[in-house]
């Protein structure tokens, strides 16, 4: 063994206490992460999720921001102007340039309609010449408000209700949970249509319907939770140390419910949005002058024919912010819960 | 078993009862009467007719009258079509719907199993993302969208099948399509979680370990682990279908209780409405009753008693 490996000298020397101290190999390297930081880390590498949260973002600024800026009136007749297709600015392709198929021929409506040639309808124009993009971004600021009114009695409601009655558990619990058992066994749409027939169709009754229908999974999961967080020696010592009901739930009791309400939350929220599209369109919902992304769907689908872009924007818009909250909500459980994704 | 069946039993009845009071009395803060030209009609015509339709009693009486029909399903009399009994009008009507909606859910969760487990059985390949896309994609676009999309590519331009109204098999193909898709995507998601799940546990490593094929270890222990909990769905999937039928039979004009409930509303018909709503809860009712049973049965795991909470 003539190889041996020849370590120098001062390698051997043992460790002063200053040198220890700057090594310091206690120290963790990387930064603890809160709960919420670890969540929000996982959430940003979900590429789905992230891409959605920016979409979201878009649509909710364009949607609010088409109050103070709108590029027409959403309501503003223009018989003149009926019918016209969309006209995007410096784009070509047929479908986006203004041009319509008309007896198998492509014509270009807005020469036709006598439109000067800086009028560009973005989504083009329905058959009373109203601007079809800002009645879409109105209709989208609806379903938007209604999703938000949703989350607001979810999160009152259901999370009240359902920590209520997983907390006090026994005979309330289960009087409790019979209610929301009734509640459940009627179709949510038809407790919906009744409401709204006794409160007259409009933004409000649809508001309150969906108020009325929207808590019950809500609570049923928070029920859930809490029953087994009951349990659980932290809340044993709060109760012990004589802690009041009421903060043990605000303290202890809520922040260990978050990620339960937050994903639920995520999957309330498209179905709200799609209970009032569906309203709208069946004619029940939101009324005629006012535009909701239900009205326009069935305002396009009578003319798909002849004038597709008409039902194409909103269902395309309608679609697309349905997906996003799923695939944000998709995003939220892996990153709240990473046990669900292996 | 038999006393965890009584006691369902017992809060389905209890749970329909409550059903029909609160409509009942909803319906009863409704303005509006049977009568169309009230101006017209002299004071004892109106009289008469309100005695036809039962509205000269108290309306406790009133009440008792109507529990007492509802038992043996008789809703009274329609006000849109006066001569019509509201039970012949959803029992004549409530063929189509049931026919679409059990094709909708039949094959939306076979479909669903199959996309679901494949894209499990491939996890993280492009198989499995195509999987994904498809179920996010199903339970984004509402299904009145994809009805008036199908109705107008596969119906009008491509021909294949009818555009609207009802008769023969032919007829029911698109407006299935349009309900099936929900159910297809929910449970294709809900199959690829359960299934990754259980192609992860020890009993599949051993089936493997003994030198089964792949399609024999996800047939004989995957499949059929991860399909049980896909009953608790059922219910869901049913109010899914129901609600979405009311839309879709609208766009096809299938002759069905959704487009009867839809014209109800419309032209407000109470007793229709309150009829067709008693069975709308009647048949979720029961197929929330149906599942859970099966549930206990299929799931020996599952405690029956324990499960009543």
């Amino acid at each position: 063994m003539a190889d041996t490996v020849k370590l120098p000298e001062d390698s051997f020397k043992p460790m002063t206490p200053a040198d220890r101290a700057a090594l310091d190999s206690e120290k963790i390297a990387a930064p603890s992460l809160t709960f919420a930081q670890d969540a929000w880390r996982r959430l940003k590498k979900n590429k789905g999720a992230w891409v959605s949260l920016i979409v979201l973002a878009i649509v909710f600024i364009m949607a609010f921001g088409s109050i103070f800026v709108s590029p027409h009136n959403p309501n503003a007749v223009n018989p003149s102007y009926a019918n016209l297709p969309s006209k995007i600015p410096g784009i070509g392709i047929n479908g986006f340039n203004g041009t319509l198929v008309q007896a198998g021929q492509r014509v270009d409506a807005y020469k036709q309609a006598g439109a000067s040639a800086g009028t560009y309808y973005i989504m083009g124009t329905d058959y009373l010449g109203r601007d079809l993009f800002s009645r879409v971004l109105y209709g989208t600021r609806i379903s938007l408000i209604i999703a938000l009114v949703a989350t607001f009695f979810d999160l009152t409601i259901g999370v009240t209700y359902g920590m209520f009655s997983g907390w006090k558990g026994g005979r309330i619990d289960t009087f409790m949970q019979r209610i929301i058992e009734i509640i459940l066994s009627i179709p949510n749409l038809v407790v919906i249509v009744l409401l709204i027939l006794i409160l007259k169709p409009g933004m409000t009754s649809i508001i309150i319907a969906i108020a009325l229908t929207s808590w019950t999974n809500m609570a049923r999961l928070v029920r859930a939770q809490t029953m087994e967080l009951k349990s659980q020696e932290y809340i044993l010592a709060a109760r012990t140390l004589g802690e009041r009901p009421l903060k043990i739930a605000f303290k202890h009791l809520l922040p260990n419910l978050s990620s339960v309400i937050i994903i639920n939350t995520m999957f309330t929220i498209p179905n709200a949005i799609f209970f009032e599209a569906m309203l709208s369109y069946i004619g029940i919902g939101i009324s005629s002058p006012q535009a909701s992304l239900g009205t326009l769907l069935n305002d396009g689908q009578k003319n798909f024919q002849f004038l597709p872009y008409q039902m194409w924007w909103p269902a395309l818009v309608l679609s697309i912010v349905m997906l996003a909250f799923n695939l944000l909500g998709d995003g939220l459980r892996d990153a709240f819960d990473p046990r669900t994704k292996e | 078993m038999a006393k965890y069946l009584a006691k369902r039993i017992f809060y389905l009845i209890l749970t329909l009862f409550i059903v029909i009071t609160v409509t009942f009395f909803l319906m009863k803060l409704l303005p509006g009467t049977p009568l169309t030209n009230q101006a017209k009609l002299s004071k004892s015509q109106i009289a008469l007719i309100y005695k036809q339709y039962g509205l000269d009693k108290p309306v406790w009486q009133q009440y008792v009258l109507y529990l007492a029909g509802a038992v043996r399903g008789n809703f009274g009399t329609s006000f849109q079509f006066s001569d019509q009994p509201v039970s012949y009008l959803i029992s004549s009507r409530i063929e189509p719907s049931l026919q679409i909606g059990l094709q909708a859910i039949i094959v939306g969760v076979i479909v669903g199993i199959i996309i679901g487990s494949f894209g499990a059985m491939k996890q993280n390949t492009w198989a499995d993302t195509s999987a994904t896309i498809v179920s996010i994609l199903g339970i984004s676009i509402p299904s009145f969208v994809l009805a008036v999309l199908l109705q107008y590519y596969l119906g009008l331009k491509a021909g294949w099948f009818p555009i609207a109204e009802w008769g023969g098999f032919s007829y029911t193909v698109l407006p299935t399509l349009a309900l099936a898709f929900t159910p297809l995507a929910e449970s294709a998601r809900f199959v690829r979680t359960e299934m990754v799940d259980v192609l992860s546990s020890d009993y599949i490593e051993l089936a493997k370990a003994k030198g089964l094929s792949r399609m024999g270890v996800i047939y004989h222990h995957a499949l059929r682990n991860s399909l049980i909990p896909l009953i608790t769905i059922v219910g869901p999937l049913a109010v899914n279908i129901m609600t979405g039928s009311m839309v879709v039979e609208n766009i096809f004009s299938i002759p069905g209780i959704g487009e009867q409930f839809v014209k109800s509303v419309l032209t407000n018909d109470y007793p229709t409405i309150m009829g067709l709503t008693i069975v709308y809860s009647f048949m979720l009712c029961v197929v929330l009753l149906v599942t859970d049973i099966l549930y206990g049965i299929v799931d020996p795991r599952i405690r029956i008693t324990g499960k009543a909470n």
